[in-house]
């Protein structure tokens, strides 16, 4: 099992930093054309670099939509970060400080996570449109996430293993040195999943992590008048 | 047109979202263009042979020009934020009018063709092969888009549908499907000069017919030029502004406030449209072709300033577009736009919108008006989506909400807003944006008024408004149809600068 899960996350770890660094490059390689940002929109670039701070960390846009989807999608997502952020520390060693410190808020973290992944699957099933306009991989990549946040909770509460040597197999695989992971059910779940959730990554719908980025209408500044904005393809049409 | 008679669909009583009616709009089959209007302006004349094959290499080449549609494709969760913002699903209730529903139309297709998932499990991730049938709805339900980017506003992601819709149509067109309508359009722009077909010689009659009209009303002698070599000022407005009510109210509008001011104008034969339909169909060389003829007519005439009429797109165009497309802007450092920058005068912004004319003018006291000529009037604005949405007008953002209203202010007594939620950048498009003012889609049009008409209800119950004033041919095209389907007079919407043209001081000449 231990050399199983180690070459699976080889395997993960490669599919998603490839993955993600080609659907990048391509993002970046496609030029924008025309002035497209949903005005009212900045006119400068750090008023751009704060409307898209508000986005990424307060989901504005989602704010101004839909306040459930806004609450749910916000206690998930800031719960991931943090949960995130809190297993640094079965990969650093020393433990940093600041990862030391958020310890205790991650286990909340947890919990705002799973309820928020609840309450957008339930939302798939009780609303109609979103019924509507849901498919199954809508329903799985919920299913994915819950089952990743449940394992991880049920281990803290429930069913502790051995993160001792959990820390020790993560450490391990960082310098190709392949320790042995404990043999624990609900690890063996939550670890599959996460390899699984890293290698769909690059090829679904969580291209909006990057996507957000990218996006003509929020990322560009709210200037055509004063400057002029032509992509190499365009500049070619001007040369005949 | 045979069927049943069309009716608006009911106020409701709280703006609560409307249950799914599938396929409520599957019925709605905009015209199809025939092969001269498709070949007029470049498109293949019908449903090419491997038409299947020609789409998606259209879509693949549409994917390395365009981040928007890239981008876009992929980063939809389905959250849903988006689903219930679209006025023409809030007036239809067809699932396939949601915002993330019309994309999917194209992004199942996307899957299936340019992705590992959608290759692989097509079921999986609801992809889908590129049909007859699949055809068929883009055709239905992108032009049941007026490209009004109102759902932009709330998709986490920014996703623009109107992006996808129009990637779409340029699709339709490669393969010979165009609308006939937004065509025909293009056609006659390209063969005349203006959308509506007018030619020079009517529009000079047009201009002087209007000189006398004004003469008589107010005893002065403003001019309606056209083609005045030097004149300090070109002015590019929709072609309906020529002769359609109540547009004309506005171009007497301009007029008057140039005359006031005194500044040298002058009305382009060439140029004699500011609409362009180009942006509806997606495609950038009929956008940049449409747009050439502005700056054609700017270097002929050699004028300093170029400013345009009372249009929502046609803003949109020339705000945003106009300085990538033909370098009337400003800060191009390439031979081309040169050209032109070096003609136009720096201390005025390039290309200007009236409205931006109009505020400048009366805050520097070189307008003065007798605001009790409009008293008779309760006024409300309505935003036009692209104006709203798609450009700005003056130093900061938002200015494009503030400067036509200060201009009602100025000009007006009584004034009052409209609903919050429907009015600014979450204002509603008036249902006939986006190429969609035809005829055969008036059912549609109808529906897609709904929300507009909710708000004006409010205010015209509790305050008595009586006049709706905005700055968008279509939108004044589209009110005037759709007003009295919901018990309103047609009249009730007119532009900003029908109201200055009420209110402003001419002088007292003669
Ligand atoms: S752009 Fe406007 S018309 Fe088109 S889907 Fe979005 S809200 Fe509807
Ligand atoms: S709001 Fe954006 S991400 Fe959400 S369903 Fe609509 S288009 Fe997709």
């Amino acid at each position: 099992m231990t050399l199983f899960f180690a070459i699976l996350f080889y395997v993960a770890t490669a599919l998603f930093v490839g993955g993600l660094a080609y659907k990048i490059y391509d993002f970046a390689r496609t030029p924008a054309p025309l002035k497209i940002p949903t005005t009212p929109a900045p006119t400068s670039t750090p008023g751009v670099a704060f409307r898209m701070f508000r986005e990424v960390a307060l989901f504005e846009s989602l704010f101004k939509g839909n306040l459930w989807i806004w609450a749910l999608g916000w206690a998930f997502h800031m719960g991931l970060f943090l949960v995130l952020a809190r297993h640094l520390r079965y990969f650093t060693e020393p433990v940093w400080t600041w990862v030391a410190l958020i310890q205790p808020f991650g286990i909340y973290a947890g919990f705002a996570m799973a309820a928020g992944l609840a309450g957008l699957w339930a939302r798939r099933f009780l609303v109609e449109r979103i019924r509507y306009i849901s498919t199954p991989s809508d329903h799985l990549m919920l299913a994915l996430l819950l089952l990743i946040a449940l394992t991880g909770l049920g281990m803290k509460f429930l069913m502790h293993t051995d993160i001792v040597a959990v820390k020790a197999f993560f450490l391990g695989l960082m310098v190709f040195d392949i320790q042995p992971l404990p043999a624990h059910p609900g690890l063996y779940i939550h670890l599959l999943c996460v390899a699984l959730l890293m290698i769909v990554f690059p090829f679904s719908k969580l291209l909006h992590a990057p996507g957000l980025f990218f996006s003509p209408t929020r990322n560009q500044t709210d200037n055509p008048r004063e400057a002029r904005h032509v992509a190499p393809w365009a500049a070619q049409l001007e040369k005949n | 047109m045979a069927g049943p008679e069309i009716k608006a669909p009911a106020y409701r009583e709280f703006p609560t979202v409307p249950a799914l009616q599938p396929d409520s709009m599957v019925g709605m089959n905009p015209y199809v263009a025939n092969e001269k209007m498709n070949e007029a302006i470049g498109f293949p004349g019908k449903l090419v042979d491997n038409w299947e094959q020609v789409a998606i290499a259209k879509m693949g080449e549409l994917l390395t020009k365009y981040r928007s549609l890239k981008v876009y494709l992929d980063s939809c969760v389905h959250c849903g934020s988006c689903t219930d913002k679209c006025h023409y699903f809030i007036g239809t209730g067809d699932p396939k009018n949601m915002p993330v529903a019309r994309q999917d139309l194209m992004r199942n297709v996307y899957r299936r063709y340019f992705t590992p998932a959608g290759k692989m499990f097509p079921k999986l991730v609801g992809a889908q092969d590129m049909t007859k049938d699949v055809l068929d709805d883009w055709f239905r339900y992108y032009n049941q888009c007026s490209e009004c980017r109102r759902c932009s506003v709330f998709c986490p992601y920014g996703i623009d549908t109107a992006e996808i819709t129009m990637a779409a149509k340029e699709i339709m067109h490669a393969v010979g499907h165009g609308h006939k309508y937004v065509n025909e359009i293009i056609g006659k722009v390209h063969k005349i000069g203006n959308n509506l077909g007018l030619p020079g010689p009517a529009l000079e009659d047009t201009l002087n017919g209007l000189e006398e009209d004004v003469k008589e009303d107010t005893g002065i002698d403003v001019k309606y030029p056209l083609d005045v070599q030097g004149a300090e000022v070109l002015l590019v407005t929709p072609s309906a502004d020529f002769f359609a009510e109540p547009h004309i109210e506005s171009l007497i509008g301009y007029g008057k406030v140039f005359h006031a001011a005194g500044i040298s104008w002058t009305l382009s034969s060439k140029a004699s449209e500011a609409g362009n339909f180009g942006m509806f169909i997606g495609s950038y060389d009929q956008l940049k072709k449409i747009a050439m003829r502005v700056r054609e007519a700017a270097l002929e005439l050699g004028v300093k300033r170029i400013v345009v009429g009372e249009c929502g797109h046609a803003w949109r165009v020339a705000y945003s577009f106009w300085n990538t497309l033909t370098g009337i802007g400003a800060g191009a450092n390439d031979p081309f736009a040169i050209e032109l920058q070096k003609q136009l005068d720096p201390n005025y912004k390039q290309p200007a919108h009236i409205c931006e004319v109009t505020w400048d003018l009366i805050q520097a006291g070189r307008l003065k008006f007798d605001k009790e000529a409009n008293d008779h009037r309760i006024i409300t604005f309505h935003d036009s989506c692209n104006v709203a949405r798609g450009s700005r007008m003056g130093d900061y953002a938002g200015g494009q909400f503030d400067i036509p209203r200060n201009i009602i202010k100025s000009v007006a007594n009584k004034y009052h807003e409209m609903g919050v939620g429907t009015t600014h950048e979450k204002t509603f498009c008036c249902g006939g944006g986006g190429g969609l003012l035809t005829d055969e889609l008036i059912d549609l049009r109808v529906k897609g008024a709904l929300p507009r008409m909710e708000a004006l209800k409010q205010v015209v119950d509790q305050h008595g408004v009586n006049f709706m004033a905005t700055i968008c041919a279509i939108c004044k095209a589209q009110f005037t149809k759709v007003l009295p389907y919901y018990g309103f007079k047609m009249g009730l919407v007119g532009g900003v600068h029908q109201l200055v043209s009420s209110a402003i001081q001419l002088g007292n000449e003669q």
